[in-house]
Formats: C-alpha cells, structure tokens, sequence
C-alpha cells in the first residue's frame, strides 16, 4: 500500500538564504522563520515538481544525489515528519 | 493628562502624560538637552496614570499605559516615575515600531563603523556602551538597536542609559554628576541609576551609521574570542529582536543583509579593561 503522499508550497513563497552549510528559511504562508540541514532544503525542491509519497520522493532524490548504506528510507520518513510538524510541507 | 513633556530620542518622538509632575520634572532634568519633536506629531505615548483615580492622593501608584499595552506592565511606586516612564517608552517601542527592525542591544560607533553588542540581560553590553561611549566612541544606543529597513543603516536610539546595581559604580567614576538621575533603590531590578549620553551622542542622534561588527559579550569569564556561524547569529539576532515576527519577510530580508555585511564574535571577558581593549583591537583589524 502507497503512504502518504505530500506536497511543498511553491518557491515563489519560500525565501531561503544559505548561512554555512545551513538554510534559513522564511515562510511567506505562516510567518515563520526555519533552519533547517540537508537534506531538508533538497525534499523541499523534490516536492514541487508534483505530490510525492517517501518512495516516489526518495526516487527523485536518487536521480540527483548518492545515497550511502540501506536507512535513507527510515531518514526520509523522518525528515517528512519533521517538515510537516514545522507546517513546510503537508499532505497531498 | 495634566502634564506632558515631548522627547525625540533619535529617529523616535515620545509623548509623556502623567497624571502628577514630579515624575515628569524629574525626566525633564535628566533628558535636558534633548531636541523636542518637530510638529508636535509623536509616534509613540506614553501615560503614568493612578491605578484607580483616587489613588492620585493616596499612596500613589504609577500604572504605564499608552498605544500598546502589556498586561504584566505593572503599576510601580511614585518614587519610581523615572522608570516607569523609561519602561514605557521601552514598552511603546518594543511592540509598536514598524520602521525599523529593533534588536535588543546596545550601539557604538567610531570612524563611521557601528558595533552592536547583543547577549542576554546581565551580560554586561549596556555598561560596556556606557564606558566605550566616554572612551572615544558614540554612544548609539544602550537598550535597542535600530536597523533601517531600507538602507541597512543602524540608526541611534540615545535615550538615558539604564545602569543597574555595579555598573552605577563604574560609571558614577567616569561621568560628571550632573548627567545622572537620582537613585531609585530597591526597585523589580535592584537598584537602578539612569545616566544621560555625553554631548557628542545627542549632538549627532541623527546621524546614523553603518553596521560593522556583531559582538556578543560575557561578562565573568575567562578572556576568550570565538567566531559565531552565520546560521547561530541569525537565531540569536531573531531571538533579540523584539518585532521581527511581526515584520514577516522584510525582517527576514533585513536581517540577512545584516548578517551578510558583519562578522560576529563571542567575547568572554573578565573586566571591562579586558573588554574594551578587545573592542579597540577588532576597530583596528576592521580598519586595516
């Protein structure tokens, strides 16, 4: 069975500034200031290209960036969590 | 209200009613000097009003009021009018300014570069400002530090200089007796004695300047030096600004144009000797 599938709010709503190796994050839609590691700021721009569950999305991630050992799929399920908690991604 | 008294401190005009005249003669004689607004237009009021209205005669007690109210702004002691006033136009600032992003901190300058020394309460930067401003820099600010949104620009915000407990001391050896208040003892922070910024400071409170350096100081360490990463300077700065949230994305803006412009430093430091020494050494490297 397919998991949930989530989507990000459009760039155009998102300022992000890079400050040594961290992002900072304003988003336009709450107000809210974030900072946030890799690989935050990548699932963030995986998801605007379209809705995606954790195995589309670690997909799309795959076709850009190496993946090391077997628990990127554990990583991307918690870092989903994290981002939808801090309301920088929801469900589609 | 039955007196007033109108103050421009920097780019900001005050309004200050209060329901007795003894607080207000007394912030009339420590802020002599001080241009009033021109137009008689403020951005900010402030009220000392009675808690209840016969309370005006009987064991009198100040309640701050004005554009903004807090409800923990609570009602302190006639005695105690010079703060109450100063905790109100601390108050109108921190939750009403719009212009400019404010971050609690104290400013000085020299050669036309501005430091902002920011940390937490008792980290010492109001009285390390205090003394650098009668050791060759400009007193900006001791409280807040004003960053104009659209120039980048830091802008003084010269009111009187709050110092508390030791620091009353340090400054009463160094300042002529005629720029300080009277003492208020035993007040919510312990003893408290309010100081007027030298001549130079008032003579150019509208003359702003442009940030230089971001210091964060530790009053009771060891001497130490630390650079700070950007991203930790950016959550500190967001959490000593009092309107950031409230200026959504030109804050966010702003704030990273600061950061941009400015290496920041953590600075341990065991006196105030060893503090402004290091002050004078990075003013230096700047220059070079």
């Amino acid at each position: 069975m397919a998991g949930p599938r989530y989507i990000a709010d459009p760039e155009e709503t998102v300022r992000s500034v890079e400050l040594d190796g961290l992002s900072v994050l304003f988003h336009e839609p709450s107000g809210m200031t974030h900072i946030v590691a890799a690989p935050a700021p990548e699932i963030l721009e995986m998801l605007r290209a379209g809705p995606a569950d954790a195995a589309e999305l670690l997909r799309r991630l795959r076709a850009r960036f190496e993946f090391e050992g077997n628990e990127a799929e554990a990583a991307i399920h918690a870092r989903l969590d994290e981002l939808e908690a801090a309301g920088l991604v929801r469900r589609a | 209200m039955r007196h007033q008294l109108f103050l421009q401190i920097g780019p900001v005009s005050f309004r200050i009613g209060s329901a007795w005249g003894e607080p207000l003669d007394r912030l009339a004689r420590l802020y002599a000097g001080y241009p009033e607004p021109e137009a008689g237009l403020c951005d900010f009021t402030v009220r000392l009003e009675p808690e209840q209205p016969w309370r005006r005669w009987f064991r009198p007690s100040v309640a701050i009021r004005g554009d903004y109210i807090l409800p923990d702004a609570a009602p302190l002691s006639l005695a105690h009018g010079l703060l109450a006033a100063e905790m109100g136009m601390n108050l109108q600032m921190a939750l009403g300014q719009k212009r400019y992003l404010l971050l609690h901190a104290a400013t000085v300058e020299k050669d036309g570069r501005a430091v902002i020394l920011t940390g937490e309460s008792g980290a010492g930067k109001s009285t390390l400002a205090a003394l650098l401003g009668e050791r060759g820099w400009r007193l900006m600010g001791d409280e807040f530090a004003l960053l104009d949104m659209a120039s980048g620009m830091l802008l003084p915000f010269p009111r009187a200089v709050s110092l508390k407990n030791g620091a009353i001391r340090v400054m009463e050896a160094e300042v002529e007796a005629s720029r300080f208040g009277p003492l208020l003892a035993g007040t919510p922070k312990g003893d408290i004695r309010h100081m007027r910024p030298n001549r130079n400071a008032l003579a150019r409170m509208g003359e702003g300047a442009r940030p230089a350096l971001i210091l964060f100081p530790r009053f009771g360490e060891a001497g130490a030096v630390r650079a700070v990463g950007r991203a930790e300077v950016f959550m500190r700065l967001t959490q000593a600004s009092t309107n950031y949230v409230a200026l959504g994305s030109r804050g966010f803006d702003s704030l990273n144009r600061l950061i941009a412009a400015c290496p920041a430093l953590a600075i341990d430091y065991p006196d105030t000797a060893t503090a402004i020494g290091l002050v004078e050494d990075f003013r230096q490297e700047l220059a070079a």
